[in-house]
This record gives C-alpha cells, structure tokens and sequence, in this order.
C-alpha cells in the first residue's frame, strides 16, 4: 500500500522532470535563435528606417539602399557615402587577397604536418594555434611594432620611407588566417584514406601527379572551407586591421567605429546588412561543402 | 572640342546669375603647382560638408584621401605608433598642446595661409598654443547650461541660478571644466595648478551642489530630455540635438554670463607629413569665407571665421542661435581647458574624486 504509493509519487514526479525535459529542450534552440538573431535583427530593420536617427523607428524607406546603390552606379556622388562605400571595397579587396595568399600557405602547412617529417614539427603544431587562442589585441601590437622596426630598417638602408598600407593588413590578416586554414585543411587529411595515395604510387603516379589527382580533389572542400572561413575573419576583423592600417586603407569595421562618436546613420545599417548577407552565404557555402564531404566520406 | 564650347556657352549663360550671388567674395583659388598630388586628411566622423573635399580636389586637381576617428586618443594612438601618413589631423585644444610638447606636430607656415586674417580674434592665441604655432582653429562650441524652459520661463544667465535652483540638476563628469568655472567665482586662473586653489574651488562646487542628483558623463541632455533632471551643464552640440529631435521648445541653452569652458577642435600638421606644403594649402581653403560658412551650414557647429560669419553665407537661423554662435562679449568670458601636466593632474583628480564622494556619486 504505502509502497505504491511511494512508486505513484516518484512516477507523477518523472512524468513532470519529462515534460520539463522536453519544455526545456524546445526552449533551448528558442534562446538560442533570440540571442543570436534578436540584435542582428533590429540592425537589419533600421536599415528601413526613414529617420536618421537610430533612436525610434518612423516609417519603412529604401532609400538608404537606393543611396548606396547610386553611389555604386556612379549616378549619385554623395562625399559621405563615397568614403563609406571605399572602406566596403577595401573589405572586399583586403578579404580577397589575404585569403588567396593565406590559403596558399595554409595548405601547404598542412601538407607539411600531415605528410611531412622535418625538425620542431611539434613545436610548429603548437605554433599553428597561437594565433587562435592569443588576444587579437596582443597580435595587433606586436604586428604594428613589428612593421614598425621593418620600415625604421629599410628607411636607414636604402633611404626610402615605407607607410603601412594595404601590404601591412593584408600580411597582418595572413598571418592570423594561415592558421585557420591550415587547422581545417589538415582535418581533412588526418580523415582521407591514406591507402588512396598509396594505390596511386603502385599504379605508377609520381608524388606530383598524386597530388595533384588524389590529394588535392580529396582534400579541396576542406580548402575552401578554410579559405572562406578566412574571409569571413578577414571581413569581420577590427582590432588588427586598425592597428596595421594606413592611409585610405580604412575598412567597412574601422570606418564603422569611427562614426561611433557621432552618428550611425541607417546607411551604415544598410552597408551592414548587406555585408551580413554576404556572410551569411559565404557560411552556408562553407557548411554546405563540410556536409556533401561527410556524407561522401 | 564641342565639349568645350559647350561647357563655355553654358558657363557665360551661368556667369550673371553666379556673378548675382557673389559680388564681393571672390571664389578660393589654390596656388599653381599641386596638380597630381595627394593630400591624406584624418578628420573625426561627420565633421565636414559633402562638398569641401571635392571641392577641394577640383581646386588644385589633387586626390585627397580621408579617414576618420572617433577621439583624440584613437588619432593620438595612431600618430604616435609613426604618422601613417596623414597631412591634416583635427586635434581638439588640451591634445594639441599634447601632441606640441610630444614633438608630434609641425610649425604652421603663415605666409602660406593668407586665410589666417579671416579668423575670430579672440579664438586665436588659446593657452593650449599661445602663439598659434601648431593649430589654426576648425570649428567650435561651448559647455553651458541646457535647461527646461517650462521651469525657467525667463531663461538663465548666471551659473548663480544653477547652484541655488530648488531642483534636481545634472552637472558635466568633466573635471577641468567643472572647477575651472569655481575658479571664475574665486578669481583664479580656470587652468591654475595651484593646489590650495584647486582644493578652494573643490570646496566652492562642494557647498554649491546640494542640489545635484547625477554628474553625467555626457548624457546629461538624456536626463533632461526624459524630464530627470531641470538643469543639465552640457557641451552645446548635445542640447541642440535633443531640441532639434522634438523639434519643439521645451529646452534652451545659455551661457551664464560669469564665463564658461570652451572647446575648439584644431587643424595641424602630424609630424612626418608626406605632403606639409599641400596641408598648408588646405587649412587656407577651410579657412576661406565661403568654405567654413558651407562647412557651418552642413555640420553646425560654430564658425571660426570671423569672414565667413559677416559675408552672410552662413544661414540666418544657425547665425542667430546663440547657442551656437554666442555673441562676441560673451566669447571673451570663455576659457579654453589645457594640459596641466602630471602633477596638477593628480591633484584635480583627487579633488573631483573627493568631489564626488560628498556629493553621494
């Protein structure tokens, strides 16, 4: 008697820790998506906003769309909007070319652990995420004194005077990029099948012929997945980029917080979001590549 | 060819009507030999008129690049790291003396900015750089009081009605300026590095801040706005601003009349400029009558230039708000804030702390 009673208890109870259970589960992605989306969601709506100010929402506009767009078009020169529009290019451009060159490098890097035997391979193991896990502050200020002493040298050789420029973000941007590519390509070739590489030797493929039909095709969506993760760093990143920056290099961060003590006008929301898409697909790409792979392997 | 002529027929059709317009003021013209060149600006965000760039590049056919910051330290922080390559920087008066005393500016050369003579006398020899060696004034304004008129129907005019008005008042986290304007009342020197006239001036606002709920760090206009506080101590800029949102009447700003702090963001010359001679040229254009009156009309702050504000180019409605554009006796009273040096530093600092913790902040 008193025993079922006890059981009844402890079951009602479960039944409750259940639903909770499950309650709590449903809410968990509910959290999830309002502190990832809510404040990127907002950003997006008063980029549709007809007042300047970011205060209060007015009416829906597209005007700060149609803006930029003139300005590309070159139908429109507006000065303000001009320099804005600069600093999203050189995003595009610094983007491009410090994920080309680190994508190079960092594949070559994983080559090299995964295949390679050499001296401090160890050593270069733990190097390869030094970038990852020191403050990004850290990097830019050794970046920003290293480039320093480089020009200070080269001035007192040859007696010409060098400016940071775009040379200095975009090895500034290589230098953090490399490693993540690198992490990502060698992933892939720690998981491909190294029997593939040695039937290629026995059917009478040189080591560069391998490559270059194996390991490379086998390995190519772990590229591009670390080749558009860099992108995305590189876009995204502020803290080095303002450091290594130099004249007119500015890009759409740096630009951005420099209009923090003033006016953020919708414009800039627009630029953003527009940025933001782009993100967006460049992820998606890049998970979608990571997801054909696993389903393949 | 047929461009050409066009572009002269329709020039001559424009010329009476341009002609019209300026009768005395004869457009700016840049000096020969610039064509070609570059000029790297390095100016705080939404500080110049959609034109002046240009307008500027068309002038002398040069190519300017223009980057902007957000403080004087993220500029400082940026020079001092090696001039990237800027010819123009905008420093504001205490981190022109700073940058002065740092080596990180250049002598202005006069005879290059004939300009000069446009400027508001009793803006020029500020104790930041007494002799204008370093910086010729861009644009500037005032801390005052911004206040509710429902409260203070007949306006204010003296900082006495601030310390004896029964009502929450707001004042400025600006130390330097907060017991400069003590000083004005003790009769000391706004910048002194006395410490007996510093700990007198801390004891001064101490008996004259009974009535103060908050010492806000630049939001003191939000205060208001959201009816906190009746009286706010604010630059002028802030108070516009919320004026100008409502657009309605229910806050003023005013100067008291014993004096008060003014700001003056500066153009100079970093230290390793790439192109000096072609900076000097442009702080001469920013300095013609009608380049700082359509730099007024775009991003109303005051006007340096003397020229610029008798011409007339400037609209009647910012020339009249003596918020903005305080009449010349009361510039007289204002009192620019300078670097005091480490040790004086310490002992404003130390009074304002002391300040604050008898005023329960």
């Amino acid at each position: 008697m008193r025993q079922g009673l006890i059981n009844e208890g402890a079951m009602g109870r479960n039944r409750v820790i259940r639903r909770l259970g499950s309650a709590g589960l449903w809410l968990n992605p509910v959290f999830a998506y309002f502190f990832l989306w809510a404040p990127i969601l907002i950003l997006v709506l008063f980029s549709f906003n007809e007042s300047r100010s970011v205060a209060s929402f007015t009416g829906f506009t597209l005007k700060w769309y149609s803006n930029i767009l003139n300005n590309v078009m070159g139908a429109e020169s507006a000065f303000s909007t001009e320099i804005m529009l600069n600093a999203f290019r050189n995003s595009l451009f610094v983007g491009t070319v410090a994920t080309a060159i680190s994508t190079v490098l960092g594949t070559m890097i994983a080559l090299a652990m995964a295949r390679g035997r050499f001296r401090g391979k160890r050593l270069l193991d733990g190097l390869l995420f030094l970038p990852v896990v020191i403050p990004e502050i850290t990097q830019a200020i050794s970046l920003a004194i290293f480039f320093k002493v480089v020009f200070d040298w080269v001035a007192l050789i040859s007696g010409e005077r060098m400016f940071p420029g775009f040379h200095t973000i975009i090895a500034a941007h290589v230098t953090f990029n490399i490693s993540y590519v690198a992490i990502v390509a060698r992933a892939r070739l720690a998981d491909m099948n190294p029997q593939l590489e040695e039937a290629a030797n026995d059917l009478g493929a040189n080591p560069w012929q391998t490559f270059w039909r194996v390991t490379f095709p086998l390995i190519l969506p772990g590229v591009i997945s670390g080749a558009l993760l860099a992108f995305t760093l590189s876009l995204d990143d502020f803290v080095i980029t303002f450091f290594t920056a130099g004249v007119g290099t500015s890009t759409l961060p740096v630009f951005v917080y420099g209009l923090l003590k003033l006016t953020v006008t919708p414009e800039v929301n627009a630029i953003s979001t527009i940025m933001m898409v782009l993100s967006t697909i460049l992820i998606g790409i890049s998970l979608a590549m990571q997801g054909r792979n696993a389903s393949r392997a | 060819m047929k461009k050409i002529l066009l572009l002269l027929c329709v020039l001559l059709l424009m010329a009476p009507a341009a002609l019209a317009q300026d009768m005395e003021h004869e457009p700016w013209t840049c000096p020969e030999g610039y064509e070609g060149q570059t000029l790297s600006i390095f100016n705080w965000s939404t500080y110049i008129a959609e034109d002046t760039v240009p307008n500027f590049e068309e002038a002398c056919g040069v190519t300017v690049n223009y980057d902007i910051y957000e403080s004087n330290e993220a500029m400082l922080a940026r020079i001092r790291q090696g001039n990237p390559g800027y010819d123009i920087v905008v420093p504001s008066g205490g981190t022109v003396q700073r940058m002065a005393e740092e080596m990180l500016l250049i002598p202005l050369d006069m005879e290059m900015i004939p300009n000069v003579a446009n400027l508001i006398p009793d803006l020029l020899g500020a104790a930041y750089d007494p002799e204008n060696e370093y910086s010729l004034p861009y644009q500037w304004g005032t801390v005052g009081v911004g206040y509710r008129t429902e409260v203070f129907p007949d306006g204010i005019t003296s900082w006495n009605q601030v310390w004896e008005h029964d009502g929450p008042v707001a004042w400025l986290d600006d130390r330097q300026t907060m017991l400069g304007i003590a000083h004005l009342f003790l009769g000391n020197d706004p910048n002194t590095t006395d410490a007996d006239e510093i700990n007198a001036a801390r004891d001064y606002l101490l008996e004259k801040g009974g009535n103060v709920v908050t010492v806000a760090a630049d939001d003191g206009q939000v205060l208001l706005e959201r009816g906190d506080v009746d009286i706010a101590i604010e630059y002028n800029g802030d108070i516009l601003q919320i004026s100008w949102d409502c657009e309605c009447d229910d806050y003023a700003y005013a100067i008291p009349e014993e004096g008060s702090n003014v700001w003056i963001d500066n153009l100079s010359i970093p230290v390793d400029a790439p192109n000096p001679e072609l900076a000097m040229v442009f702080i001469d254009y920013i300095l013609d009558a009608k380049v700082g009156a359509d730099l007024t009309n775009y991003i109303w702050y005051a006007s340096p230039n003397q020229a610029s504000i008798e011409s007339g180019f400037i609209d009647e409605e910012i020339l009249n708000d003596p918020a903005i554009f305080p009449p010349a006796e009361q510039v007289a009273t204002l009192f620019a804030i300078i670097d005091v040096g480490a040790e004086a530093e310490e002992l404003i600092n130390n009074a304002w702390d002391e300040l604050l913790i008898f005023l329960g902040q």
